[in-house]
């Protein structure tokens, strides 16, 4: 707990906040975080998970640039919070049914309420609910699934309701393409993949860290940390916020729009 | 940099399959702490992609390319590709409908400016066809967006529809948009057709490059008429043998689907052929092609061949130029079939890949039949099911709904008479079968839809369905089962309230 004491600069917002804008996470809060990643199974944060969630104060922080990693590729972003935990094949019917399809993601009240009913097709068997009734931000700021997570209909108001409703990340085994490539073209969250079969390895509401640029998911609650497979070059487009704000980023098409 | 950024890490895990000479039956290994050398284990498990390619060929000796990494290379302007290079691809036709279109639509407005034009208001067509017959207002909404932007960007192909009283009032509206691109000549040999829907890979049928995508990608391709796609390696599913009277294109995708599994095909092309495929109308080709993403497939391919131009005569006017797979080509795994010895299949809630024999579920009681959708609401799909129902002579005994999928299927279900059911149209042998009357062509209720949507699942029944999908919540209720079926096996559970196996009434 000391070295955690000295290597972490805590950030201020709530991790339930609805208010919480998406950049909390990026630049706004580069601070000081550094989590070693030597550790194997135990982490000095466990004790965390003995208080209440809720209480918790997340680490919106990111890690201090590296002369060891490569920061033109890997964006160094840390994104901590509570888990959602899924199963394998969840199907983008199940993140959002087609009966909301009517609302359209490029208008902002619109998106807004795309995140209100984000995973809201999820069957009864899910005891615990994604969103609480009338939020609009979810507790739940990482979801971790199985196999061929966002299978199914290309539908991009998959990734933008999960994005809309302050998931930062999913971590899952694998992905179907078309889910993949929209998290990554609106820049919503980050598909990243892990190593091994995380979602029987954490349970909803276990405190998780993930480090982008160590590739590493550190889950508080049980105090292990596992490896998560390097997002590559879709890093830095998620980072810019999708595929248009990357190419203007990096001068691929004129950073104006014309008027 | 861009040029690589789809090509993620990902290697999908496939299962265990008896026919697949994969090595990738490697499931994944469950560690329990992060141990570095368990991660290094699992690495040389996950990466067969590269190694299960032979090297390529080198020196003057061309490689030889699948159909699909043809039509990308010819619309890439490259003269060779191999699997996993991602490259910039020109756009022939882009597609989108009133689901996805408007927020493709906001996207290009945002990103590309108030003022700008689409880079070709003759390659982009646009289909209202989802939400169509529903008192919602923002799905009406939807369509009026559609309709200004047509307007605005004089947009050449646009099937709209204006009087939702009477679909027959409106002589532009067609339907769902994968059968309507057929039947309007926008599907091509050789061509690369993206669409703002996961089964655009229905026109893979005509030997056209067709996938989904999502409406960022799609804003892209609106201002700029190409998009950076990776070049998948191609799965080839060779099927052979006289195909048995009681079977049907679904069968076939259904039986394939529970072999390799919903994500066996993910990043993969799926390409179909053998002597059964070549023996298949354009319709059953386009339901073979129509549920590769069911699979994760990212396309598949039919060869064009004479039933394609025959099909195509009098659709289009613009020339094209079909690509074959080389001899040579090379395919990441092969999958044979005897079509012959198939048997009728369904898939069972809650995923396209619980495949069981339609024979195995006779006990399996149900509510309601549903035929329609862009899989299961072709023409030949009706003439599927009146066939069972003349042949049986008998009454559903479960609510059997028919959604054409379009104007032109709604049309052949009243107006051609069948010689071998006396003369009589399929409209006329549903309504002496008891059936409810064919409704308004549209995507309705095979993906829930509006709350208001004909024939959608309001209540948790237990459903045989043409449709494509069979996810939770999938045509409405979340608690709703859904069995996947051919229009014969759907038609022979109407009428005896199971899951039938349709032999029973066509032998």
């Amino acid at each position: 707990m000391a070295m955690a004491a000295t290597s972490i600069t805590v950030s201020n917002p709530n991790i339930s906040s609805h208010k919480h804008p998406k950049s909390l996470s990026s630049n706004n809060f580069r601070s000081n975080l550094r989590i070693p990643t030597t550790y194997l199974t135990k982490f000095p944060f466990k004790n965390l998970s003995s208080s209440s969630p809720s209480s918790l104060t997340p680490l919106c922080a990111t890690t201090t640039p590296s002369s060891s990693t490569s920061k033109e590729t890997i964006p160094n972003k840390t994104f901590h919070g509570l888990c959602y935990v899924l199963g394998n094949n969840i199907d983008t019917d199940q993140i959002i049914p087609a009966e909301y399809l009517t609302l359209v993601p490029s208008k902002p009240d619109e998106y807004r309420k795309l995140g209100s009913f984000a995973l809201i097709g999820l069957p009864a068997t899910y005891k615990t609910r994604f969103m609480e009734p009338g939020e609009d931000k979810s507790k739940y700021s990482i979801v971790i699934g199985g196999e061929n997570f966002g299978c199914g209909s290309s539908r991009e108001h998959a990734p933008v309701a999960l994005g809309a409703a302050g998931v930062k990340a999913v971590v899952a085994e694998s992905y179907a393409r078309i889910f993949f490539r929209n998290s990554v073209a609106t820049g919503e969250v980050y598909p990243l993949e892990s190593e091994v079969r995380l979602c029987d390895e954490c349970s909803t509401g276990d405190v998780v860290t993930i480090e982008l640029a160590e590739s590493l998911l550190i889950n508080h609650t049980t105090g292990k940390e596992y490896k998560l497979k390097p997002i590559g070059d879709a890093g830095p487009v998620i980072d810019a916020g999708g595929i248009f704000a990357y190419a203007r980023k990096t001068g691929m098409i004129p950073s104006a729009v014309p008027s | 940099m861009a040029s690589s950024t789809i090509a993620s890490s990902s290697t999908p895990f496939i299962k265990q399959n008896e026919l697949g000479r994969s090595s990738f039956s490697s499931t994944y290994l469950p560690i329990q702490r992060c141990s570095r050398k368990a991660s290094r284990k699992v690495v040389s498990v996950m990466a067969p992609t590269q190694s299960q390619r032979p090297p390529s060929t080198t020196g003057s000796v061309k490689t030889g390319m699948t159909m699909t990494e043809k039509i990308l290379a010819r619309a890439s302007e490259r003269s060779q590709l191999v699997p996993g290079e991602n490259v910039w691809v020109n756009i022939d036709v882009l597609m989108t409908h009133d689901v996805c279109g408007p927020g493709t639509i906001g996207i290009f407005k945002k990103e590309f400016g108030e003022n700008a034009k689409v880079w070709d208001r003759e390659k982009i067509v646009i289909i209202p066809d989802h939400y169509i017959f529903t008192s919602d207002e923002r799905a009406n909404r939807n369509v009026d967006i559609l309709r200004d932007f047509c307007m605005e960007q004089n947009i050449k192909y646009f099937y709209d529809i204006k009087d939702l009283s009477d679909f027959r009032a409106n002589p532009d509206y067609k339907g769902v948009c994968h059968i309507a691109l057929a039947q309007e000549g926008h599907c091509r040999p050789g061509e690369v057709l993206l669409g703002t829907d996961s089964h655009t890979c229905n026109a893979g049928a005509f030997g056209q490059f067709a996938t989904g995508i999502g409406n960022t990608d799609a804003g892209f391709v609106m201002g700029a008429g190409k998009l950076l796609l990776k070049v998948p390696p191609t799965l080839r599913f060779v099927m052979d043998g006289e195909m048995p009277n009681y079977l049907l294109a679904k069968d076939l995708i259904l039986q394939i689907i529970g072999e390799i599994s919903v994500a066996g095909a993910t990043y993969r092309s799926m390409e179909f052929v053998g002597s059964t495929v070549e023996s298949l109308s354009m319709e059953e080709r386009m339901t073979l092609c129509n549920m590769v993403v069911e699979a994760g497939g990212k396309n598949g391919v039919v060869p064009a061949d004479s039933t394609t131009y025959k099909y195509l005569e009098g659709k289009t006017s613009v020339e094209f130029e079909p690509l074959y797979s080389d001899d040579k080509a090379r395919f990441l795994s092969e999958y044979r079939f005897d079509v012959s010895k198939l048997e009728p299949v369904v898939a069972k809630p809650h995923s396209p890949d619980n495949r069981a024999l339609a024979r195995e579920c006779k006990d399996v009681k149900i509510d309601r039949v549903y035929i329609g959708s862009c899989t299961g609401g072709k023409t030949e799909d009706f003439l599927a099911a009146a066939k069972l129902f003349h042949a049986s002579g008998r009454e559903v005994k479960v609510p059997t709904f028919l959604v054409p999928a379009t104007q032109k299927v709604w049309m052949d279900i009243y107006s051609i008479p069948v010689p071998e059911f006396g003369g009589k149209t399929c409209s006329q042998i549903f309504e002496e079968a008891g059936c409810d009357t064919p409704a308004s062509p549209n995507c309705g209720a095979c993906l829930g839809g509006p709350r208001d949507t004909y024939a959608r699942m309001n209540e948790p029944k237990v459903c045989v369905s043409t449709t494509n999908r069979n996810f939770p919540g999938r045509m409405g209720h979340k608690e709703g089962q859904i069995y996947l079926a051919s229009p014969y096996t759907a038609a022979a559970s109407a009428l005896t309230g199971f899951v039938t196996d349709p032999r029973d009434f066509l032998q």
